[in-house]
């Protein structure tokens, strides 16, 4: 049907080839200028608020230990989509006015740092006790512990959820469109907007989502090869 | 060398360790021996502070530890670089080669330069008849190969007194023996050692001291050739009589 008829008239298919090869490249600029930089970006802070935040749940202090279950449990028990709207359309309300870029980074690390504060705390925990004593018994502190015996090896257990993070988050980059950051997907609906080929951008938007995706999990695959030279298989 | 006065510990309700004084004098060898669930490990665990004691005080190479008193985590670490432990289940670093797991203490706890501890590495590792091993990961080694790295590990902190619980229990009985070679190795070098084990034979070739524990008590002690033969006390007999 859509397809018979537009196999069957040459003129309609070589005006889609045109959009197609004329919208590629501002939406490889989106990608590459907005896309991967905020999933970077968000990532790397995302990660450092995840340790800070499963370090602060397996503390001694009752008081950190709280502070850390009501944000993982906030931002676990919203819609992504719910806090970038506070973020960038709630809070001008009381005075504070974000840009799209400052929204959506917060909005994003906040996000990882919530999830990824699950993996990497169920990954310290999944270290054996004996790891902590041996530890212990050579006279090393509890921060020498931790980086020296506890980090390397939780991070060997964590690489594969949370390359399943970074992932997600490079797709969940598509909602900043919704706070007017001109990432890939707001310029495809731009685009569309404009042609009315709306299939065509969104599936060229979902391509480049897979090839980057694709990449990363090739990605992935090398590093835990790396991380498992010191286990035997 | 170690000076313990009424020791004490409890796991919540329960009271493992119901007061226990001991003196040990520097370069002898203690076995500790005693019934399942009888406090050996508790025991050798506070020594080294991995337990917290409920009661009591321990003196080791000149640093006292008062458990009565809240105790520093600074103080804590010092303490713990009197004793070095050598575990059941090896506890090896398996993401660290055995030269590695030799050289972690003191690299990152005495800051020692890099260089100089390799050398000391190499020569512990040698030591327990490892040179050639010293680039394996632990799981490449067999029980008894990750064991001797274990107590390399151990030595190279120069502790004051060497802590093994049930080093070799967790071992083939083929493998058994070169651990056992390495500890006696040890004890006439002069170390101070406490040891937990049932190897009777070893207690025999390298005890100064034996110490039979019932119920969290030191029920009797002496020279191996006087428990072994001639205990006196009734519990200690039915206990020799149950494992020999
Ligand atoms: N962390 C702990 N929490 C609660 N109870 C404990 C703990 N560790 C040991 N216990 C209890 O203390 C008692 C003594 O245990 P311990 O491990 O010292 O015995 P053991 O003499 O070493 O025995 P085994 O010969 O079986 O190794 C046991 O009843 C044990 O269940
Ligand atoms: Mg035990």
């Amino acid at each position: 049907m859509y397809l018979n008829n537009i196999l069957a008239d040459p003129e309609r298919m070589a005006r889609l080839v045109e959009i197609a090869q004329n919208s590629l490249l501002p939406l490889i600029q989106g990608a590459i200028f907005y896309t991967i930089p905020l999933t970077l970006i968000s990532f790397v802070f995302g990660i450092g608020l995840a340790i800070l935040t499963a370090l602060a749940r397996i503390s001694d202090v009752k008081f950190l230990r709280a502070v850390a279950r009501v944000y993982v449990s906030a931002i676990r028990g919203t819609p992504l989509l719910v806090q970038l709207f506070i973020l960038f359309y709630g809070l001008p309300t009381i005075g504070i006015v974000l840009d799209p870029w400052p929204s959506a980074i917060i909005g994003f690390s906040l996000n990882v740092g919530a999830y990824a504060s699950e993996i990497i705390r169920a990954a310290i925990l999944s270290i054996p006790k004996g790891q902590w004593e041996a530890g212990y018994s050579i006279g090393m502190n509890n921060r020498q512990v931790l980086k020296r015996i506890i980090f390397p090896q939780a991070t060997r257990v964590s690489i594969p959820p949370l390359s399943n993070t970074f992932i997600s988050l490079v797709k969940d980059t598509s909602l900043a469109s919704m706070i007017l950051l001109t990432e890939m997907f707001r310029r495809a609906q731009e685009i569309a907007t404009t042609n009315y080929e709306f299939l065509l951008l969104y599936t060229e938007a979902a391509l480049i989502y897979w090839v980057i995706c694709f990449l990363l999990s090739i990605a992935q695959g090398r590093i835990e090869n790396r991380l498992d030279r010191y286990v035997s298989r | 060398m170690i000076t313990i006065k009424g020791l004490k510990k409890s796991f919540n309700e329960l009271e493992v360790l119901k007061g226990i004084d001991l003196e040990i004098d520097k370069g002898k060898v203690v076995i500790i021996i005693g019934p399942s669930g009888s406090g050996k490990t508790t025991f050798l665990r506070c020594l080294n502070v991995l337990e917290t004691p409920t009661e009591g005080s321990i003196s080791i190479g000149g640093q006292e530890m008062d458990f009565t008193k809240k105790v520093s985590p600074a103080a804590l670490s010092a303490f713990r670089r009197h004793t070095g432990m050598v575990f059941q289940s090896y506890n090896l670093f398996p993401h660290m080669a055995a030269l590695e797991n030799v050289m972690e203490g003191p690299v990152t706890v005495k800051k020692e330069p890099k260089e100089k501890v390799r050398e000391k590495a190499e020569y512990y590792l040698e030591k327990v008849g490892l040179s050639d091993k010293k680039d394996y990961y632990p799981f490449q080694l067999s029980g008894g190969q990750q064991q001797r790295v274990g107590i390399a590990r151990a030595l190279a902190m120069e502790p004051d007194v060497m802590l093994f619980d049930e080093p070799t229990s967790a071992l083939d009985p083929e493998l058994v023996r070169e651990v056992l070679n390495v500890m006696k190795d040890l004890a006439n070098e002069g170390m101070t050692m406490v040891v937990v084990t049932h190897e009777m034979r070893f207690a025999q070739e390298a005890a100064d001291e034996v110490i039979f524990i019932d119920g969290g008590v030191i029920v009797e002690r002496g020279n191996p050739q006087d428990l072994f033969n001639n205990p006196q006390m009734d519990r200690t007999k039915s206990f020799l009589r149950k494992i020999q």
